[in-house]
């Protein structure tokens, strides 16, 4: 049995993520808690996340699962971060003024566009939130990307973006009005800036190969 | 290798089923949303709206066991409105599946409902349906009011002043439909289009009138659409989704094309 522990910390829709992983492989099995001993206990871990980014991080502290994340990584266990779920793993984010986050990866959480507004190649404006589906250049070879073509397509919302410090963990890039990080990588920690289990072929794709990832094979 | 336009189309519902005629040649059961959903899914729709138009209370149970299906099904994003009133209503439907839920009547009735659902539930999953119809005259500059009961009620507030006002409490996203144009089949109503997609920051669906392919590029290019609802011309087998997606990057529009 593949066990999957989903962290709950009240941030959003967790139905769509454990339906698409049940969907993909029949011996898996989806925990969606905020336990901190169950979440250690699974195979492999999801961090999602939607929604403010202060009240993400006020609920993560709260429930005491701040250092989960750490700990799993430390382990060698794969996780896998979504949306603000990635964010959440910088050192902290402009949004809602200026929110300290969990410090895993070094780098900032910064608005698209800020005052000036955000354009494209051509001059024109540029929509924010980054709604729909982009494409997604991989930067580098990964487990997480097997299977799926560079440069496909997958299903972004947000309105923030990930500046990390190191661009070497940078693992897929994408474009809008600049480059930002879509997806970034250390060791068994991966984290996408996208909704795979909103991108429906190439996400379940990315699922599907996390749900096989023994959490090596990270060329950085 | 730019952000792609959205075709998204809309499934009406009352009680589960959906309504207003679907005509797939080879779809089993003509009237069931999943089924249909999973279908449109699969024929490259990048999102799903689903509307439900159900009355009754028990009707509403069903609504939710129908946005859980398809949710399990459909690895697509999925947005819900229709009779989403309370903060309670926008968490069950979440927790249901939807990744977005649409607000008509109840932004109308209680704009504060936008900024606390905002807040609540972040910007990301607030869509505020606006329903607007010309009340210029002729020779007049364009102006456009806020209707509601299907377009049969006016409420005095100016389109444009309000679209900016919703996305000042937190409207992440605007389903814009002409009341003019729904059910024409003549196009949308561009100028309406492009006066709100310029008024506000977010992305703006343009809805209301589709009757050809040309009118869903249109929308897009003269409109300033970021994404094109259709209904009908789906339904009824008249276009399908790769067609129209083929014919819009035709016209040089960024489209999702290969889904695989």
């Amino acid at each position: 049995m593949n066990n999957v522990a989903v962290i709950d910390y009240g941030m959003g829709n967790l139905h769509s993520v454990a339906k698409a992983m049940e969907s993909l492989c029949k011996d898996v099995r989806v925990d969606v808690t905020s336990d901190a001993g169950r979440i250690l206990a699974a195979d492999r871990i999801i961090f999602p996340g939607v929604g403010a980014i202060r009240d993400c991080m006020a609920e993560i502290r709260r429930l005491g699962i701040d250092t989960i994340v750490s700990e799993a990584v430390r382990q060698g266990k794969p996780v896998l971060a979504i949306c603000v779920g990635m964010q959440a793993l910088m050192d902290s984010s402009e949004e809602n003024g200026h929110v300290d986050c969990l410090g895993l990866l070094p780098g900032t959480v910064k608005r698209f566009g800020g005052d000036q507004g955000l354009l494209d190649a051509d001059g024109n404006r540029l929509k924010v939130p980054h709604m729909g589906w982009n494409c997604v250049q991989q930067r580098r070879s990964h487990p997480l990307w097997q299977g799926i073509a560079d440069n496909s397509r997958f299903y972004f919302v947000h309105s923030y973006f990930v500046a990390p410090d190191d661009t070497s963990q940078v693992a897929g890039a994408t474009e809008y009005g600049h480059e930002f990080a879509a997806a970034l990588s250390k060791d068994s920690l991966f984290a996408v800036q996208f909704h795979p289990e909103k991108s429906q072929h190439s996400g379940l794709q990315l699922l599907n190969n996390f749900l096989h990832w023994n959490g090596t094979g990270s060329t950085n | 290798m730019a952000l792609a336009k959205r075709i998204i189309p809309c499934l009406d519902c009352d009680k589960g089923r959906v309504v207003k005629g679907v005509k797939f040649l080879d779809i089993r059961d003509a009237g069931d949303p999943v089924e249909i959903a999973k279908r449109y899914s699969d024929a490259g729709a990048d999102e799903i709206t689903f509307l439900d138009i159900t009355a009754s209370s028990e009707g509403r149970e069903t609504t939710v066991k129908t946005v859980e299906a398809i949710a399990s099904q459909v690895f697509i994003p999925l947005t819900v409105g229709g009779g989403i009133r309370t903060l309670e209503d926008i968490r069950t439907m979440l927790n249901a599946g939807a990744d977005k839920v649409s607000i008509n009547t109840a932004a109308v009735t209680n704009p504060e409902f936008v900024r606390e659902a905002a807040q609540r539930f972040g910007s990301q999953c607030i869509v505020v349906a606006v329903d607007a119809k010309k009340v210029s005259a002729e020779g007049e500059a364009d102006r456009w009011e806020i209707f509601t009961h299907g377009g049969r009620k006016s409420t005095g507030l100016d389109a444009i002043d309000w679209v900016r006002r919703m996305v000042d409490y937190g409207a992440g996203e605007i389903l814009l439909t002409s009341m003019d144009r729904d059910g024409t089949k003549i196009g949308f109503d561009l100028a309406l289009n492009r006066a709100v997609s310029e008024a506000v920051d977010v992305p703006v669906i343009a809805s209301g009138g589709v009757g050809n392919l040309q009118h869903l590029v249109d929308g897009v290019l003269e409109g300033g659409a970021d994404a094109v609802l259709a209904a009908s011309i789906f339904h009824f087998g008249e276009f399908s989704i790769p067609q129209a997606k083929q014919f819009m990057a035709e016209q040089g529009i960024t489209m999702r094309l290969d889904i695989n």
